[in-house]
């Protein structure tokens, strides 16, 4: 077997195993929060009878290990359960099941993290290249200095200072990103503009420094030195030589800001009103909602080690060394 | 004599039974200045409601986990969204009247058997008539043993309830209570048709078209809407921005018509905007610190009398609710309840007689007062101001910052904290308000205020109001029953704190009502753009 395809089936089976770890953990994590639904959702109405009610209908006595496997089972296969919220035990029962509750946000989240990323990523990636290429200059270390402003301050300042220029100053942009499944793919991407500026404004700089970083690291290596003395030009030694090597800690990063992009939102979510995943899942958290909880765990859970396998796997098809084995 | 005439002559504007000419002649005629005649005549003419246009809400509550069902109601978006979509068999008007709503009229001669007469010929948006069959499918919707109904517990009064005929409900109480047509206008008992409980559709003046929770709800007017002078939005949109900051810039940029709860910290830069108008309402809704009579040490009256005299209310009001609401005087009950007992001195910070309750209490030590703004805004704060000033009667309280999340759970109305901050929405009638909380029965009585003389007093004088049919009777009662918990009472009642909306200028209403936010949560059947 080449090489390459086992170390890819390795990692793959690597990934599946710590998917397994992960959904013990955030199962235990989810029983061991305080507080239940009934009394949640009631908050200060709640009624002891009210609440037996809700967790009886829930199914909330059985075992922990049963409800376990009913929901590692169900999962598997693609079905995560049935939300609690929207029950009722003497009317039609109207609760949604997970995978309907989460597909349209998911599709909101990744629909702003794709946005974010198609500017994020070629821009950071064109910035590393170039600071590398004229580093030490006043061009590189005026763009280091901007980007690293950025990323210092929190995302909700910077959501805000975009606001108030231009939402609220100037009318350019929405500042409310309220999109529904029935607005039109041009609608979304103007009403997402703001949100998806911060989400680049925040992750640039690590993604770019890192770019720099690797590739600088590499240009004092011996075979850069030889192509410099084979008479090779200094984009030509950049964009052929150092590059092509650079690959791997680049990927690392960029899968990470994406897998944020995905996961770590929530604050971007809630100043532009944005309908996405994680405010779900903070409401869900806050109202004992354990399906929906441990559904978006799940996915978080599966992006992050889809990502980072991902970019394991670029790493090593993109190694020079591990392509051309001797 | 003269404001009588010219509000005569401005209601016969308004109906046009005379033009702007003659009203105008008239009003000068009355003896006043032309630019006042004039900005009166476009009072009334904007008061006149008007046909039309999209209303855009943005409310800062709603959650994913909302839904239709108005039994798990529970925040101000489901409210507002219940109220719109929705009736009720009464309903508290703006001037804080209790009116017939799907009943166009009720009665009881004995205050245990109510009658309600339905309204005829009104129609569910699907198309259903709405019947005694509908009223009784809803009402055990929150009654069964099952239910999960946030509404279970103040309709458990409730002995039978039977239909005589296809217009007419009859309902039978354990015992008397004749401010029970108040606890039908409650917004989690919506009249919906039968066997359809949760979907949401209603016989009010807006069908929902499309609900996300904790995202938005869309709905436009019911065309056969059978209440008149209501319902003028064409289409109506009601959004869920729980971030003050982007509610107030969606208002300011003009993405949304009316928001409610605006963050009075920047209340001052709102109110610089020209075309937005700040809207203030207190009502019956307050900040309470509920003892627990059952926790050592609030069983001794002294200690509870010297933590009463101990608080600087008018502090709290300047720096909590920065000045967007009044001082409470330890009852239940506010200006806006018909029978607030106005005859009780208003409590003040009085360092001399909370030392002097202190020392006859014979306490030491620290006391313990648990917050978290879960509670109500700025409810830490309130605690460690009211610590400072105990502190200069020399009574040590020490505040104990809980975790905002399970706060009603673990916090609140247990014998394990005596003392913690707490909110009430308030009730439109007082015999409600203490069935809620103060009566010994309740389950949500946090101060556990039962087994003292005044406690055993106070309960049979509430069943007696109940029961009593003469008004000034009723006021006596009720009088009583305040200066009771005034007294004796664990409540600790230092603040009512306002509703503060704000609006573009572009929308027009009558008098705003203030038994809940957005003016009685019926703003968008009652609001219009001018």
């Amino acid at each position: 077997m080449h090489p390459v395809v086992k170390t890819v089936l390795e990692r793959l089976g690597l990934g599946l195993a710590t998917l397994f770890f992960v959904s013990i953990i955030i199962f235990s994590a989810i029983e061991m929060l305080p507080g239940d639904f009934g009394q949640a959702i009631l908050g200060q109405a709640a009624l002891p009878e009210t609440v037996a009610a809700f967790r009886q209908e829930l199914g909330l006595d059985k075992p922990a290990y049963i409800r376990y496997f009913d929901w590692a089972l169900g999962a598997i296969q693609g079905d995560l359960g049935t939300s609690f919220s929207g029950r009722n035990a003497s009317g039609a029962d109207r609760s949604a099941e997970v995978v309907d509750k989460i597909a349209p946000r998911l599709w909101n989240t990744l629909f702003l993290a794709s946005m974010a990323a198609l500017i994020a990523v070629p821009l950071s990636l064109i910035l590393g290249i170039l600071t590398a290429l004229y580093r030490n200059s006043f061009f590189d270390r005026s763009v280091n200095t901007a980007t690293l402003t950025t990323i210092s301050f929190p995302e909700f300042f910077v959501a805000y200072i975009l606001i108030l220029f231009f939402a609220s100053l100037n009318q350019i942009f929405p500042s409310l990103a309220n999109v529904d499944p029935d607005t039109n793919f041009g609608e979304r991407i103007y009403r997402t503009a703001l949100p998806a500026f911060t989400l680049t404004l925040v992750i640039v700089a690590h993604m770019m420094r890192m770019t720099r970083a690797a590739i600088i690291n590499l240009l004092a290596s011996p075979y850069i030195q030889m192509a410099k003395l084979s008479g090779a030009s200094q984009t030509e030694i950049i964009l052929k030589h150092a590059l092509p090597n650079a690959w791997a800690p680049i990927a690392t990063v960029i899968a990470f800001n994406l897998a944020y992009l995905v996961v770590g939102v929530v604050v971007v979510e809630v100043v532009f009103v944005y309908p996405g995943v994680g405010q779900l899942m903070v409401d869900a958290v806050r109202t004992r909602d354990i399906p929906v909880v441990q559904g978006c765990a799940l996915i978080f859970a599966v992006t992050y080690i889809l990502l980072n396998l991902i970019a394991d796997i670029i790493g090593i098809v993109t190694n020079p060394r591990l392509l051309h084995p001797k | 004599m003269k404001d009588k005439f010219i509000k005569a002559q401005q209601e016969k504007l308004t109906l046009g039974a005379i033009d702007r000419r003659q009203f105008m002649t008239s009003a000068i005629a009355a003896g006043i200045a032309i630019p006042t005649a004039l900005s009166l005549a476009s009072d009334a003419i904007a008061a006149t409601p008007k046909k039309g246009g999209k209303f855009r809400m943005g409310l800062g509550h709603g959650s994913t986990t909302d839904t239709l069902d108005s039994g798990t109601s529970e925040n101000h978006f489901t409210l507002v969204n219940g109220y719109t979509f929705g009736n009720h068999l009464t309903e508290i008007n703006n001037e804080g009247k209790l009116v017939g709503e799907l009943a166009e009229t009720f009665e009881s001669d004995d205050g245990k058997t109510w009658v309600f007469n339905l309204r005829k010929g009104v129609e569910f948006h699907n198309g259903k008539t709405m019947t005694s069959e509908d009223v009784l499918a809803s009402y055990e919707h929150h009654m069964g043993e099952k239910s999960t109904s946030a509404a279970k517990g103040s309709l458990s009064p409730v002995k039978s309830i039977k239909a005589d005929g296809k217009y007419k409900v009859i309902m039978e109480l354990d015992s008397p209570d004749t401010d029970f047509p108040y606890i039908v206008s409650d917004y989690h008992i919506s009249i919906r048709p039968a066997g359809d409980m949760t979907s949401g559709v209603g016989t009010g003046g807006y069908i929902v078209q499309s609900f996300e929770p904790g995202v938005k709800s869309v709905l436009k007017r019911n065309p056969n809407y059978w209440k008149e002078g209501a319902a003028h939005f064409d289409e109506v949109e009601l959004l869920s921005i729980v971030d003050p900051n982007a509610r107030q810039t969606a208002l300011i940029s003009g993405e949304i018509d009316a928001m409610d709860r605006v963050d009075l910290k920047t209340i001052n830069l709102m109110k610089r905007n020209p075309n937005i108008n700040i809207m203030q309402a207190t009502g019956t809704a307050h900040y309470t610190f509920p003892m627990r009579l059952n926790v050592d040490p609030f069983g001794d009256y002294d200690l509870r009398m010297a933590l009463k005299w101990a608080v600087d209310r008018q502090e709290l009001v300047d720096k909590i609710l920065l000045g967007y609401g009044a001082v409470g005087n330890d009852i239940p009950i506010g200006t806006a309840n018909y029978f607030h007992n106005s005859d009780l001195p208003q409590r003040e910070f009085d360092a001399d007689k909370a030392a002097f309750h202190y020392k006859k209490s014979g306490h030491s030590g620290k006391i313990q007062l648990s917050a978290a703004d879960a509670a109500f805004a700025g409810a830490v704060d309130a605690a460690q101001l009211m610590a400072n000033s105990a502190k200069k009667a020399g009574i040590d309280i020490e505040v104990i910052r809980e975790p905002n999340d399970g706060y009603w759970s673990n916090v609140w109305n247990n014998d394990a904290k005596g003392w913690c901050a707490c909110y009430w929405g308030g009730r439109p009638a007082e015999t409600m308000m203490f069935s809620a909380a103060y009566v010994a029965e309740s389950k949500w009585n946090d101060t556990m205020w039962k087994t003292t003389d005044s406690a055993v007093k106070f309960n049979q004088l509430v069943k007696d109001a109940r029961k009593e049919l003469d008004e000034s009777k009723k006021r006596d009662i009720l009088y009583e029953c305040q200066r009771l918990i005034y007294d004796d009472g664990g409540l600790l009642c230092p603040l009512f704190n306002s509703y503060v909306s704000a609006n573009s200028k572009k929308i027009a209403h009558g008098k705003i009502a203030a038994n809940w936010d957005s003016d009685g949560a019926k703003c968008v059947e009652r609001w219009w753009f001018a």
